[in-house]
Formats: structure tokens, C-alpha cells, sequence
């Protein structure tokens, strides 16, 4: 199917870095922060954006995961659930300032799950939210705190984000799929 | 099992391909079954160890619990799990119920369905009672153990407390001591086990081991009947419960001479490998099959055995009701 | 009336030796004529039926059977249990006794004979309790039933378990010459037994009846029959260790008899695992198993035991086939295996399930006939049955060798619909039964030409 890439790998960076200052700013520093990387994707971009403020912070801001597959309500396939993977939060998260990552933000579910989860691991400060793209077409009403790119995209496309952890390379294409 | 898919909703999302209607024994569960169980378990284990215990997946779904043989420990197990999965539980036993006014088993569980019921858990004397309504109900249907025949969510925790604590099941020797004949804990392990790659070792006297058990419907099993010589070099070893009655029956001279060639205290288990886990089904007669030493001993893991129950038992909910019907 | 002509069928008589195509006349219930070619011939207008391409034999002879009537008449009666039996090609039903009331008095007996005249399709031959009220203590009043007309004695369902009790019954009953049959069991050993004891009762975790259970009781009844001179008839052999016992017995002359089950000729203990289950390595069970339909007592047994006991049947170490129907109603049968009652509703497939042996090779059909006419009707000391001579009984049975059809308990006449054959097919088919010169069972297939005057038999 054929293939458009948006981004590549110093786009990524650019824009990671970038958004890694934004959260500095807007948090007054990195006290009382934690990252949480949503499952798949979510936790190397996480990483990578600690990874960042650590060096030009020299703040250490823990990092946990997230994975969503028990909090899902959109599974409609016959008899399919999601293969849960491990779950660490590594600090107590009341009070604190979560902010959560993501690949992709599209419908928004995925978010509202999360949410879900977050607050039964108990009643953080906030929750704020980094996604590397933002391709429109919300059925709840969710929105990023920090975007890498917008991309309004149509329902047939498809947004595929592959990163050198995973993939074994950096790049953000757009996929055309069947249809007008 | 595992298959990527790209959806045009969701990116990139591991589904597990779990197709199975019923858990009646491990029998027929496929080794990548019994993996993606045990993985499953991982996350729920987490889940328990939270402040909250409790997540939304099963909610709006009914299980329900006919415990017609009694059990305290496999049912609250059952309870639990569903319970932390958001799930509604509703528990029947046999006392006081349409069963003692003479409700055969089928009309039973199909009153029970009609009712809403998602999943249903049963325990029952006889062997065969869960094959029996699975053929006449479209609900789940879980074995808690029916009669001699098989166990199979115990068979899967041990499966689970094995792994956590020695990595890997594959090559394992395990010896299961005792009363054989009447234990559908012993017979859902030596299946559980024989597909994960452990060898499993009988050790009873003769009057508590079955015929046939080196028929070709049975997988490889080792039978020891002198205790010592069964515990060398043993990775795992699980005492049964003796049962008093079966001296009543004839079974056995004496309780005495059970423990005497039997029991399992700390001198035996001195002869099995360093840090050999001690696992026992429960409920235990201590001083019979188990010393009270052995039994709360560092190297024992029967209290993990309860709390992984309700892992496993939760991972089995997830996975059988989990996905949109 | 009680006339019939039977045109151009394969005669097999084994009482004879007979198997040639040809006639039958019978006249007034009993057997006129036998012969080929337009002798058989009759003076007046009779009915006739056309059996070309089909067997004619003797009527069948079963000496084991459970009515149910009178007490348990939900299970069956006696006239759907002799309908049954018509429609599985049997003329005489030996019934047991083991009903409520069961048949230990005169008055008993007398039911049983008065219930058959008035509403049954063939004859049946009541079989009286040894003991009274079948509790296993006391001698019945052997020289009562013996005049009212009990063929032999039996406590069936149970064993006789005191075994000088035994001794004294087999003793008593040479002054009426009746014969003991025996259900051979060792309770203590068989004490909640399910199922035969081997690797399938381990796999399925029941309690299984050793085999162990029956030649034990089989020696005993061996050696009583031997130390009084009594006649014992050991029912339903299951195993091979009987076998081993029983031939000896026969070589030795003592007065020993036995009768095979259809089902024990055909099926093993793996039957329980489900229909169509097959053993492969380690393999699950099926959903369909702990099949209830295969549950009976005593229990369907090993390969090994099946194999000895077609060989006995072949030699003569066993003299008959009967069938040991044992109908049930659903609720006894749709329930957990442990709580299912025993039993295989079975004249309605017997034949067909005894000639798998045949079609295979494995028996002659005129020795398999002979289990289920003539020898039978030797045990019972009664040469008019079982038998085409001349003046013999109008019973018989007129079978397809070669028909298949597909076994429908729901069409069964038996109330009991409980066979391990459901949705089976099987080959061989009755086509007609006769019974003392009325036709008690008809296949649709099977024509019927009334008020011939003179026919002219194609060859």
C-alpha cells in the first residue's frame, strides 16, 4: 500500500526536544512530575523526553508504563482481547503532576483508559498529555497539552509511527488504505 | 496465537487469540495456551498489588459460582477474581438450593443461564458433571473440580508458582506424594506439567495409585514407590492430603504407617535438590502428609499458592469473558 | 387362521443344518412344510410374503430380558417390551424378575402370563426370583413357580452373594429340573464401581469394577454347579478370565451354560469417551465424554475380553447370544455418570449389531443364528422352539443381511431409548417377525399378499 513519510528521524528529535521544553516551562521545573508511557510506543518517546530534560535539567524524572487492556471498551472483534502487558507505576502518584504519553492521539479512547486507570492508582495533582501526532477525528472530548505535529488525516488513512527502539527506525508515515 | 493487527481505529494492537469456550481440564490446552495464562497472570498479579485492587474490564458480566461438592478456599479464590475484575458474582452451593429439591444438573445450569449468567464455575463430586452441562448450555464453562477427574485452574496456579519462582517449568522435576488415586489436583498437574516440559514423579503406596497409568492416553509418568528414592534430585515436590477416611476403607493399615513411609518432614526434604519448592493443594493435614515445619517453612510457597489462585483465576475470567460476545 | 406362506427366501434352520432357498407353510401356528419349489403349497387362500433376497430362520429366542411390568412401567411393559422384541426379529422373550412386585410367587407369575396373553407381540417366558423378594436370604418356592411356569430361576441385577445359598438353590432345583442363572458379581470388589476398571476409568477419574469382580463369582458358581450337580447358566460374560473358566467347566462335563451380550461382542470400555472417539497419544477428552449410554452392568470391558469372548461364541464355550434389555427413561440416563442408572436398550439393535461379526468375517452366520435359535431353545429344553422341523412352533424371523439403516431411538418401539447406537448405521435389518403364525412385526418394505390360492414360486 502506498507509503508518505512526514516525519523522519530529525523531525522527531526536533520536535521531542522542543516538546520536553514546553513541559519544563509550563510545570515550573520538574518537581513533583512523572512520566507515564502508554503501551507500545508511548514508553520509548517518554524515555527519550526524560532523557532530554535529564540532560539539560540534570533533573531525573521516573519514568513508569501504562498498559490499558484491561480499562478498553472498544474491542469489537468477536472473542479477541488485548495481550496485557506489565503495568509499573515505580512512585505513589497521589499528588503528583502525571503526564502521560503517546504515540498517536485520535479518537481518544485509548486517553479516557488511561485516565481511568491513573485514578485508581490513586488521586494525582493532574494529569497532563504529550502525543508525538495528533490526527484529528475525536469522539470524546480530549485534547493533548503538548503535539509534536498535527496531521488532520481522513478515517481511511492510517497513521503508522515507528521508532529505532521498535522498528529499528525513526520515521511517521502516512498509510492510504482501500477506498475513495 | 499472537497476531499484530492494523486496524484503521486503533494503531498497532496485539490481540491474543484465545478461542476456547470452556476450561474443563489441561488436557487440551495447546502449550502457547497455557503461556499466554500464565503471562496473563503477570498483569494481574500487578493489579493486586495496587492500593485499588480493582479494575473496570468484567463489568456487567455475571458468573456465577454452583459449588454442589463444598469448598471455602477455591470459591472465595473464584469470588475474589471476579470481584477485582468489576464483575458481578452470584454463589450457589448445594444445601438449600433447586438441587437438594431434586433439579437435575442440565435444568439447573440452563435456569441459570436464562437468568444471565456469563460464565459459570462449577465444583462437583462427580466426575463429568461440567462435560455434562457444557453440552447443553452456550455459557463458559469453568471446571473447580468435578469428582477424581481434574482441577485445572489449580493445576495452572502451580503451573504459575513453579515458573515465578524457579523460571521456567521446562525440565523440572516434580514428585506429587500421596493419595493418586482419589486426587484430581495430581491428575490436572501431571498434564499441565507434561506440556510444559517438567517430568512428573508418583510416589504412593499401591492402594492409592490407579491402574493403567502407563497407557499411551497418559503422558510419560514416573512412579516411585519408595519416597526417598523419589526425592533425589526433585525440583518441586507437592504432598497430597490424606484423607482419613481411607483407612476406613481399607486403603491402609494405619494413619501411622502412612507418615512413617510417606510424610513429608524436613529430613526428607533434605534429600531433594537445595530450595526445592514445597507445594501442597491445601487443605492440609498437618502432621499427616506435611509437617507443620516443612509447611511453614522458607522453603515451602503454599501461602503464594492462594494468592496467585486469584492471579490465575482472574487472567481465566479476563480471557474467557473479556472480549465482546 | 394362523396361516403363512413365506415364498423365496434363504432358509437357515441351524437346528438342521438347512440353508437352501425355498418355502415355508405354516398352518394353524405351528411349522407344515419346508421345501423348494411349489411344495409348499397350500390347500386354501392364505397370506404370503415375498422373501426373496432374505433370510428365513427360526424365530429368535432371548433368554434375557427386563420388562419392567409390573413397577416400573415408566421404564417399560410388557407390551412395548414384546413390540421391541418383534421389531428386533425375537418370537420368545425370557423376562426378568426383577420388578416390583418381582416374581417370586405364584400370583407373580401368573400376572406375567395373563399381561403377555392379553397385550403381548410375542411369547414371553417368565424367569422366577431364587430368593424371596430377591434379597438374597431364602430359597423361593421353587416347586410353586416351577408349576406355574417359570422357565429358570435368577435374582438378576443382583448376585446370589451367599454362596451356600447357592449351594442348597442348585441342590433343590435338580427335583423341578429349573436352571440357576447367575449375574456374576463380587460386590465387595465391585462395591461403586462405574465403569470397567482400567487406563479409561483412571483417564476419566471413576471408580471402575475390576474384572476380578466377575470370574470370581464365575469360579464359585463353577464349582457348586460341579459339587450338586445342579444346572448353572452364567449371565451376560464380560470377561476373558469367564472365558478361561467356563471352558474348562465344559471340558470337565460339568453343567455349566453361558450367554453373551450383543454390546460385549461389539463395544469396549473406550466407548465411554464418546461416540467415535479415538485413541491417539495423550489425546483430550472429547466433550461428548462420560456417555451415559455406555454406561451397563456388568461393564463393557477390554479389547482383549471382546476378542476372547467372540472366540468363545465361535467354539461354543458360550452357547447363546441374549441381549439383556435393560430400557430407562431419560431422567435415569441425562444425569451424571455416577448417578445414571446401568443399562443398554438393546433388542431392537441386537441382530444388527451381532452381524458386524458376520459381515467381518469373523463368525459363520449359521453358527451366529444357532446362538439365538437353537441353543437357546436347548438350555431351555424345549425342541419345539428355536427350530423349522415339522410341528415346531410357527415362530420366525425373516431378516436383510445386507440392509443398512440408520438407528433412530425415538422410532424404537422399547420406551427405553437409551442405546450407545444412536445415529449409528448399522447392516442388517429384520424385515418380518412371526410369531406362532401371526405376523407380529412388519418392515413397510416388506409386502404382504393376502388370500393367494395357488402359487407359483419364482425361482
Amino acid at each position: 500500500m502506498p507509503e508518505k513519510v512526514i516525519l523522519d528521524e530529525e523531525d522527531i528529535r526536533r520536535a521531542l526536544t522542543r516538546i520536553a521544553h514546553e513541559i519544563v516551562e509550563r510545570n515550573h521545573g520538574c518537581d513533583g512530575i512523572i512520566f507515564v508511557g502508554m503501551h507500545t510506543r508511548g514508553v520509548p518517546l517518554a524515555r527519550r523526553i526524560a532523557a532530554y530534560i535529564k540532560e539539560f535539567e540534570r533533573a531525573e524524572v521516573p519514568v513508569g508504563i501504562l498498559d490499558i487492556g484491561l480499562y478498553r471498551d472498544d474491542l469489537p472483534s468477536l472473542g479477541l482481547q488485548p495481550f496485557l502487558r506489565p503495568t509499573s507505576i515505580p512512585t505513589d502518584v497521589v499528588g503528583k503532576r502525571i503526564i502521560l504519553v503517546d504515540d498517536v492521539l485520535y479518537t481518544g479512547r485509548s486517553i479516557r483508559a488511561a485516565m481511568d486507570a491513573l485514578i485508581d492508582f490513586g488521586r494525582p495533582q493532574s494529569i497532563q498529555l504529550v502525543v508525538l501526532i495528533d490526527r484529528g477525528h475525536r469522539e470524546l472530548p480530549i485534547r493533548a497539552d503538548y503535539v509534536g505535529k498535527n496531521m488532520p488525516t481522513a478515517i481511511y488513512e492510517e497513521v503508522v509511527v515507528r521508532l529505532k527502539e521498535i522498528d529499528g527506525r525513526d520515521e511517521v508515515a502516512i498509510i492510504r488504505g482501500e477506498g475513495q | 496465537m499472537r497476531t499484530t493487527k492494523q486496524r484503521e481505529t486503533e494503531p498497532s494492537l496485539e490481540v491474543a487469540t484465545w478461542r476456547r469456550r470452556h476450561i474443563l481440564d489441561l488436557d487440551d490446552f495447546a502449550r502457547e495456551e497455557i503461556e499466554l495464562v500464565l503471562e496473563t497472570t503477570d498483569a494481574m498479579k500487578e493489579v493486586l498489588s495496587r492500593e485499588i485492587k480493582k479494575v473496570p474490564t468484567l463489568r456487567g458480566k455475571t458468573l456465577v459460582t454452583m459449588f454442589y461438592e463444598p469448598s471455602t478456599r477455591t470459591r472465595v479464590s473464584f469470588e475474589q477474581a471476579a470481584k477485582s475484575l468489576s464483575a458481578d458474582i452470584i454463589n450457589l452451593s448445594a444445601s438449600g438450593s433447586s438441587v437438594e429439591k431434586g433439579e437435575s444438573l442440565i435444568d439447573t445450569a440452563r435456569t441459570l443461564q436464562a437468568l444471565g449468567a456469563d460464565a459459570i464455575v462449577m465444583r462437583h463430586y462427580h466426575a463429568g458433571a461440567p462435560y455434562l452441562i457444557a453440552q447443553h448450555i452456550e455459557v463458559n464453562v469453568i471446571n473447580g473440580g468435578d469428582g477424581c477427574h481434574a482441577h485445572p485452574t489449580q493445576g495452572l496456579l502451580d503451573l504459575y508458582t513453579i515458573r515465578e519462582h524457579l523460571g521456567t517449568v521446562e525440565g523440572v522435576r516434580m514428585v506429587i506424594i500421596g493419595d493418586i488415586t482419589h486426587s484430581r489436583v495430581a491428575r490436572s498437574n501431571i498434564w499441565g506439567l507434561s506440556k510444559m516440559g517438567a517430568q512428573v514423579v508418583l510416589s504412593a503406596p499401591p492402594t492409592l495409585l490407579p491402574v493403567g497409568l502407563d497407557a499411551s492416553a497418559f503422558p510419560p509418568i514416573a512412579v516411585e514407590q519408595n519416597l526417598d528414592r523419589a526425592l533425589e534430585g526433585a525440583d518441586v515436590i507437592m504432598p497430597l492430603r490424606l484423607q482419613l477416611e481411607r483407612q476406613k476403607q481399607g486403603l491402609l493399615p494405619s494413619i501411622r504407617e502412612y507418615i512413617q513411609r510417606y510424610q513429608l518432614d524436613a529430613k526428607r526434604l533434605a534429600k531433594a535438590k537445595p530450595g526445592a519448592l514445597v507445594l501442597h493443594p491445601g487443605p492440609m493435614n498437618e502432621g499427616v502428609e506435611i509437617t507443620p515445619e516443612v509447611a511453614q517453612g522458607a522453603q515451602s510457597v503454599i501461602e503464594e499458592q492462594v494468592t496467585n489462585g486469584v492471579a490465575v483465576r482472574m487472567a481465566l475470567l479476563y480471557l474467557l469473558m473479556g472480549g465482546a460476545q | 387362521m394362523r396361516q403363512l406362506l413365506i415364498v423365496g427366501g434363504r432358509i437357515i434352520d441351524p437346528s438342521q443344518g438347512i440353508d437352501m432357498v425355498g418355502d415355508l407353510f405354516i398352518a394353524e401356528g405351528s411349522i407344515a412344510r419346508v421345501g423348494r419349489n411349489k411344495e409348499a403349497t397350500p390347500s386354501e387362500p392364505c397370506p404370503v410374503l415375498h422373501a426373496k433376497g432374505m433370510v428365513v430362520c427360526p424365530g429368535f429366542i432371548d433368554l434375557h430380558s427386563h420388562l419392567r411390568e409390573p413397577g416400573f412401567e415408566e421404564k417399560e411393559t410388557i407390551a412395548t417390551g414384546t413390540l421391541a422384541a418383534a421389531r428386533g426379529g425375537f418370537t420368545t422373550v425370557c423376562c426378568m424378575p426383577n420388578t416390583q412386585p418381582p416374581i417370586d410367587s405364584e400370583a407373580a407369575v401368573e400376572f406375567i402370563q395373563s399381561k403377555a396373553d392379553a397385550e403381548g407381540a410375542v411369547r414371553v417366558l417368565p424367569i422366577g426370583c431364587i430368593t424371596k423378594g430377591r434379597r438374597g436370604e431364602e430359597m423361593v418356592e421353587m416347586g410353586e413357580l416351577a408349576e406355574a411356569g417359570v422357565i429358570a430361576l435368577s435374582d438378576d441385577g443382583n448376585p446370589v452373594r451367599d454362596s451356600r445359598l447357592m449351594r442348597y438353590a442348585l441342590e433343590y432345583s435338580r427335583l423341578f429340573d429349573l436352571f440357576i442363572i447367575d449375574h456374576c458379581e463380587d460386590t465387595s470388589l465391585s462395591e461403586g464401581g462405574m465403569m470397567n476398571e482400567g487406563w479409561v476409568s483412571t483417564r476419566l477419574g471413576l471408580k471402575g469394577i475390576p474384572a476380578a469382580a466377575e470370574d470370581t463369582m464365575v469360579a464359585r458358581d463353577i464349582a457348586l454347579a460341579e459339587l450338586t450337580g445342579g444346572r448353572v447358566h452364567i449371565a451376560h460374560v464380560s470377561t476373558a478370565g469367564s472365558v478361561d473358566l467356563i471352558r474348562r467347566a465344559k471340558d470337565k462335563g460339568i453343567a455349566v451354560t453361558a450367554e453373551v451380550t450383543p454390546h460385549h461382542l461389539t463395544m469396549t470400555d473406550e466407548r465411554v469417551m464418546g461416540y467415535g472417539w479415538e485413541n491417539k497419544k495423550a489425546s483430550p477428552l472429547p466433550l461428548s465424554c462420560y456417555d451415559t449410554n455406555a454406561k451397563v452392568n456388568p461393564p463393557l470391558r477390554t479389547e482383549r475380553d471382546l476378542q476372547a469372548l467372540v472366540e468363545a461364541l465361535k467354539e461354543g464355550v458360550i452357547d447363546a447370544i441374549a441381549t439383556d434389555h435393560a430400557p430407562h427413561t431419560d431422567v435415569d440416563k441425562m444425569c451424571e455418570f455416577d448417578l445414571a442408572a446401568f443399562g443398554i436398550s438393546g433388542l431392537e439393535t441386537a441382530l444388527a449389531t451381532v452381524f458386524a461379526l458376520v459381515h467381518r468375517g469373523e463368525i459363520d452366520l449359521m453358527t451366529l443364528l444357532s446362538k439365538l435359535t437353537f441353543e437357546p431353545a436347548k438350555i431351555l429344553r424345549k425342541s419345539e422352539m428355536g427350530t423349522l422341523k415339522v410341528g415346531a412352533a410357527g415362530d420366525v424371523t425373516i431378516f436383510d443381511l445386507d440392509a443398512e439403516w440408520i438407528v433412530d431411538p425415538s422410532a424404537f418401539a422399547s420406551k427405553g431409548k437409551n442405546t450407545p447406537l444412536a445415529g449409528c448405521l448399522l447392516k442388517g435389518k429384520v424385515m418380518a417377525t412371526i410369531y406362532g403364525g401371526d405376523i407380529s412385526y412388519r418392515d413397510d418394505a416388506m409386502k404382504l399378499e393376502t388370500a393367494r390360492r395357488e402359487v407359483k414360486s419364482k425361482t
